[in-house]
């Protein structure tokens, strides 16, 4: 139901006389009065093909799996931080993984479930928020909305791209409530844990329904990546170069083709994985004696796996990080009122760590028992990644520099996004030299860095995106002053969480240990410890104000009366404020200059709908 | 319930919360949004100002609390030989990446303070500039290909296998759900073969017992090693991934099912000197069983560990081995007192090849022994100190059959006798004091001819060489007991010239 221009009437804005007078009509209204898509309950809000409905299931579905994610961490970060609490009060939630002492009453949480809390904790933030909650939403919402499209290449198979995630989460849901437990085997379910479900209770039935769940998943992201990659190439409106392209929908359709060459191989990874585990084959299984019985198979590879697993895995970092990067850029520059330093730049960057993704996936496997002369190319390739990294930075920074910045929520969390990522960044360095990776492979060093630099920093890129475009998808805004506490709280919890584990991976404490007692070396760190997992609670509960503020806008937060609310130069903010299916009432507004025109020729913004002036240059011309 | 209450608590403060974030949005209203929005600017222009001079601060700060952690120096630098060349690494990757994190945090938290929003401050359109986009770039790719070099050079160098001729010990550790089992080469420097399918309790590693490299290997409780001796750790799997982690000694790689890895190191560190430099250090002071404050504090107990640092299921936390280091004099002496596996667990089992026969082992064993013996005979002075007792050498019950396994103690007679061609001597054969004297008399006469027959048949000249049945005369203990007898019944030669 597109509603019509809410201006006073008799009075035409100036938006609707830019997109009047140079626009581009693609007859899209002819024939259908409002709704070319015969709209009804179940097609607007259930099975819709809008783009913009699929970016809310999306975000609400990752807003959901964000919830029981980051849950499970308080509750092994509980154990980790209280070994000497007892853990009963959690019995009526989680049932049989609670042990009780019978004499005592003590409670502790079972190991194998906490290896399951561990292995969903990082299955669910890394797939189902970080990849369909952050690119899922925002692609969806901006793609469309930021290159002039009237929606998708193909709305069909981008609802079916969520309805496949969909899937994916009702399966791996499921497998929480399995009497046998979850796959319990690492995010990263290596062979031969993941394969034999004599080695782990959660490698039976848990692991099948993980697989299975995670197909889904590959077919959802394929589906929603082959239209993203299309809508780009093939929908952008009239005037919408490449070199005009905001960095947002740079940076989607580089995750998009990284999506598209990296989830197939994990694809195989995992049929193979299903054929040993099913079939007997022994891809990736050799010589094994377990549960009391010699197997048969021989001459497979675990390290095999891995390969495949990387090959995905370390593409997937770059699926999570490019999207919050492209969030944070297009957030920065609107609300600095100035240019982003360095677009091109900045768009070689993305491109260069695109390709460069792909050709340092064994810089996980440097202690895996691969020839150690192979890891000489990966060190190199690594190390190369941090100089468009560094560059990146540097351009942000810059365009800080001498702007007027706008704080709000989504600002906060931009900025507060550059510090996390030079943070985790840095520590890259020292794990992308294999020397150093010696020490630190799989220590809480490894935690601190991929948490700070791909887990909370992709999270203040989310933020960001929510904060800034939750009018465009609402039409409400959300209250600030309850955001600009949840950036605060966030970002002193965050690092108050994962600074720490910086020096216990030095002191050389394994990750995913259950309990450090028994080593003499691990153990001194309880107040460490405790300090994390007090930190944790608190963080959380930040969260938990997110997610109020978030429900309690969408109904009654502020209102949106102006279009264009930021004064931003991008498309989206073109369409009427409820923009119905199709995007623009009229016609497609065609573009006329790049899309960061902030205070050029004293003028606070230039939208990219209006024309060049006589002898005025475009900067994304050529 | 005290969950219950901090529950409670966080709904309690997320209304409270809620509500002032509704009163301030309505404050904002009445005052104007461009207003409230200024204000927003200044405060949180401010806080960046504030959180970062307590994020730098604290980051500094953190860096000394936990000083006595750090990679690269403070107490706990490497104890073996590779592990500077990887800790100095880190240090100098710090020193890069700190002064990036300084220099880029200060700008971007002094950049948020100074440009937040001011009404008509006039933004400066800068869109790029090569120069400083140049220098930027080239100047992490320079950083990036020395830590590249450097990095390389050390790993290349930590990483490479034995060199052929290089003076060496090869030990194996297997992971297995949830502990590892060491294995050592034994005597002959060289560990068995292993097949996975004879893997059951008895033979937890799959040993081929047939194969003679296994008969000595043995299974230390704990992974002890001598000072500044290279060692080659032959890494294996039994079961799933898991890794083989010697914080201490910056060693650490995966154990892979089939696919066997290494790590070669050269401790340089005793237990007891990583004790003594522990002695200072504050965090070591604590008493190290906290029921018992007087007792030893935790420097003094301080041990090596090894860990498992690649998740293998529910008990992965608990795959501890203890780690000792000692000088050589002390490994040698730790040495002796271990038994080989065959010996201690599986001889005499079903799973015995040598079920009814002696063990290429025993047979090199008792050959020391017999050596031993004849080179303290040859020494002596005394009739008794140049009697040798043929240990192994046996006959069936009441005859002068000798016994099928005789042959190998009788070989080393052999040997002896043409080895040392001067050598003449005198086969003697004895009886315990149970029944008829003259019956025993001669079963001893025709023991020690039946010794005296099979020596000539396997080439000792018979001119140097005699034969006597002793019979009970000349008992070595008393004839009261069992074990008396058994000793008194037995078989020996004496040198009579050399």
């Amino acid at each position: 139901m597109a509603t019509k221009v809410t201006t006073a009437p008799g009075k035409i804005s100036e938006i609707d006389r830019l997109i009047e007078e140079h626009g581009y009509d693609d007859h899209f209204h002819d024939h259908h009065d409002e709704d070319k898509y015969k709209s009804n309950f179940l097609s607007t809000y259930v099975f819709s093909m809008d783009h913009k409905i699929i970016a809310r299931q999306f975000l609400i579905t990752g807003i959901f799996w964000a919830i029981i994610g980051a849950g499970m961490s308080i509750i092994f970060r509980l154990q980790l931080g209280f070994p000497l609490e007892s853990m009963a009060w959690l019995k009526p939630l989680l049932g049989k993984w609670i042990e009780i002492n019978p004499d005592t009453g003590f409670g502790t949480l079972a190991p194998q479930f906490y290896y399951a809390l561990v292995t969903m904790h990082g299955t669910i933030i890394v797939f189902f928020v970080l990849t369909a909650g952050l690119s899922g939403t925002f692609s969806n919402l901006l793609i469309p909305l930021q290159v002039g499209a009237r929606d998708m290449a193909s709305p069909l198979l981008n609802m079916l791209s969520y309805w496949f995630f969909f899937l994916a989460s009702v399966v791996m849901f499921l497998s929480l409530f399995l009497s046998t437990g979850p796959f319990a085997g690492g995010w990263v379910a290596y062979p031969p844990l993941s394969a034999l479900p004599q080695a782990s209770d959660g490698s039976g039935a848990g692991m099948t329904m993980w697989v299975m769940s995670l197909v889904f998943f590959v077919v959802s992201v394929l589906l929603g990546g082959i239209n993203y990659v299309t809508t780009v190439l093939n929908l952008r409106t009239k005037g919408m170069t490449l070199w005009r392209m905001p960095l947002t929908i740079w940076a989607f359709f580089v995750t998009a083709i990284l999506g598209i060459l990296s989830f197939p191989v994990l694809f195989s990874g995992f049929l193979l994985l299903t054929m040993d585990r099913e079939l007997g084959t022994s891809f990736f299984l050799s010589e094994i004696y377990v549960g009391g019985q010699a197997l048969e198979n021989v001459g497979g590879s675990p390290i095999l796996y891995q390969h495949l697993f990387w090959f995905l895995g370390h593409p997937e970092v770059y699926i999570i990080i490019l999207p919050a990067m492209g969030l944070v850029s297009e957030v920065l520059s609107v609300h600095c009122r100035k240019p982003i330093f360095g677009y091109k730049a900045m768009v070689y960057s993305i491109l260069a760590i695109g390709f460069l993704s792909f050709l340092v996936w064994a810089h996980h496997m440097f202690m895996a028992g691969v020839n150690p002369f192979i890891s000489n190319f990966f060190v190199i390739f690594t190390l190369i990644i941090a100089v468009p990294s560094a560059v990146k930075v540097f351009n942000w920074i810059t365009t800080i520099y001498k702007g007027n910045i706008r704080f709000n929520s989504a600002s906060l969390f931009s900025v507060g996004f550059v510090s996390l990522f030079i943070s985790g960044g840095l520590t890259g360095i020292f794990l992308g030299n294999s020397a150093i990776d010696i020490q630190m492979h799989d220590t809480y060093f490894v935690v601190a860095h991929f948490h700070i630099v791909m887990g909370i920093a992709a999270f203040f890129g989310m933020f960001a995106g929510v904060y800034h475009w939750f009018p465009k998808m609402f039409g409400r805004f959300m209250n600030e002053t309850i955001g600009k506490l949840h950036f605060w709280g966030t970002i002193i919890g965050a690092y108050a969480i994962f600074w720490p584990m910086h020096y216990l991976g030095m002191a050389g404490v394994p990750r995913r240990y259950y309990s450090r007692e028994s080593f003499e070396t691990f153990r001194h760190f309880s107040e460490t410890s405790e300090f994390i997992t007090i930190a944790a609670i608190i963080t959380f509960f930040f969260q938990i104000l997110f997610v109020v503020n978030f429900f309690y806008s969408i109904w009654k937060g502020k209102k949106q009366t102006k279009r264009n609310p930021y004064g931003a130069t991008t498309l989206e903010w073109t369409t009427p404020i409820i923009a119905g299916h199709g995007n623009w009432p009229g016609k497609i507004p065609t573009v006329q200059r790049w899309a960061y025109d902030y205070g050029k020729g004293g003028r606070e913004f230039i939208s990219q709908i209006e024309p060049l002036a006589p002898g005025e240059q475009d900067e994304g011309g050529h | 319930m005290t969950g219950l209450i901090v529950i409670l608590c966080f709904i309690l403060i997320t209304v409270i919360a809620m509500q002032i974030g509704k009163v301030t949005e309505l404050a904002a209203k009445i005052r104007g949004e461009e207003e409230s929005q200024l204000r927003s600017n200044k405060a949180n222009g401010v806080l960046w100002l504030v959180f970062g001079f307590v994020f730098l601060v604290g980051t500094a700060w953190s860096a000394y609390a936990y000083r006595n952690w750090m990679l690269g120096y403070g107490p706990h630098e490497p104890a073996s030989a590779h592990g500077a060349s990887l800790d100095n690494l880190f240090n100098i990757t710090l020193i890069f990446t700190g002064i990036v994190f300084v220099v880029t945090h200060i700008l971007l938290f002094w950049y948020s303070y100074k440009y937040s929003g001011k009404p008509g401050r006039k933004v400066y359109y800068q869109v790029h500039d090569t120069k400083l986009e140049i220098i930027w770039t080239a100047i992490p790719a320079v950083v990036m290909a020395l830590l590249v070099m450097g990095g390389l050079d050390a790993w290349n160098e930590v990483m490479a296998d034995i060199e052929p001729g290089e003076d060496f010990m090869e030990i194996e550790a297997t992971g297995m759900q949830f502990a590892w089992i060491l294995r050592y080469p034994g005597a002959d420097g060289k560990l068995g073969t292993r097949n996975y399918k004879k893997i059951n309790s008895a033979n937890p590693l799959g040993q081929v017992w047939s194969d003679e490299k296994n008969l000595d290997d043995f299974h230390p409780g704990e992974l002890v090693l001598p000072k500044g001796k290279k060692v080659r750790v032959r890494i294996m799997a039994r079961d799933v991934l898991h890794n083989f982690d010697l914080p201490h000694f910056r060693v650490k790689m995966d154990a892979v099912p089939g696919i066997p890895t290494y790590f070669v190191f050269t401790p340089t560190t005793t237990t007891e000197e990583y004790r003594s430099r522990l002695k200072e250090v504050p965090e070591y002071q604590e008493p190290s069983d906290p029921a018992d404050p007087d007792g030893p504090k935790l420097w003094e107990t301080f041990d090596f560990e090894l860990a498992c640092a690649e998740l293998c299921g529910k008990g992965h936390f608990s795959m501890r081995k203890l780690v000792r280091i000692v000088e050589q004099d002390e490994y040698d002496k730790w040495l002796e007192g271990q038994q080989s596996y065959y010996l201690s667990s599986i001889r005499g089992s079903d799973e015995d090849p040598y079920l009814d026969d002696v063990s290429p082992l025993e047979v090199s064993m008792r050959k020391t022994e017999f050596d031993e013996k004849v080179k303290n005979a040859l020494a002596s002075d005394s009739i008794q100190g140049k009697t040798v007792v043929m240990d192994y050498v046996n006959f069936e019950t009441g005859s002068a059959n000798l016994t099928e396994l005789s042959k190998y103690e009788l070989a080393n007679v052999v040997e002896f006798m043409n080895k040392n061609s001067a050598v003449t001597i005198e086969l003697a054969g004895h009886t315990d004091s149970m029944g008829d004297l003259k019956a025993n008399q001669s079963l001893s006469q025709s023991r020690a001819e039946a010794v005296y027959s099979y020596l000539s048949a396997n080439g000792v000249p018979t001119g140097r060489m005699n034969a006597v049945g002793y019979g009970p005369s000349k008992p070595l203990d008393t004839n009261e007991t069992d074990e008396g007898r058994a000793k008194n019944r037995r078989t020996e030669f004496q040198i009579l010239t050399q």
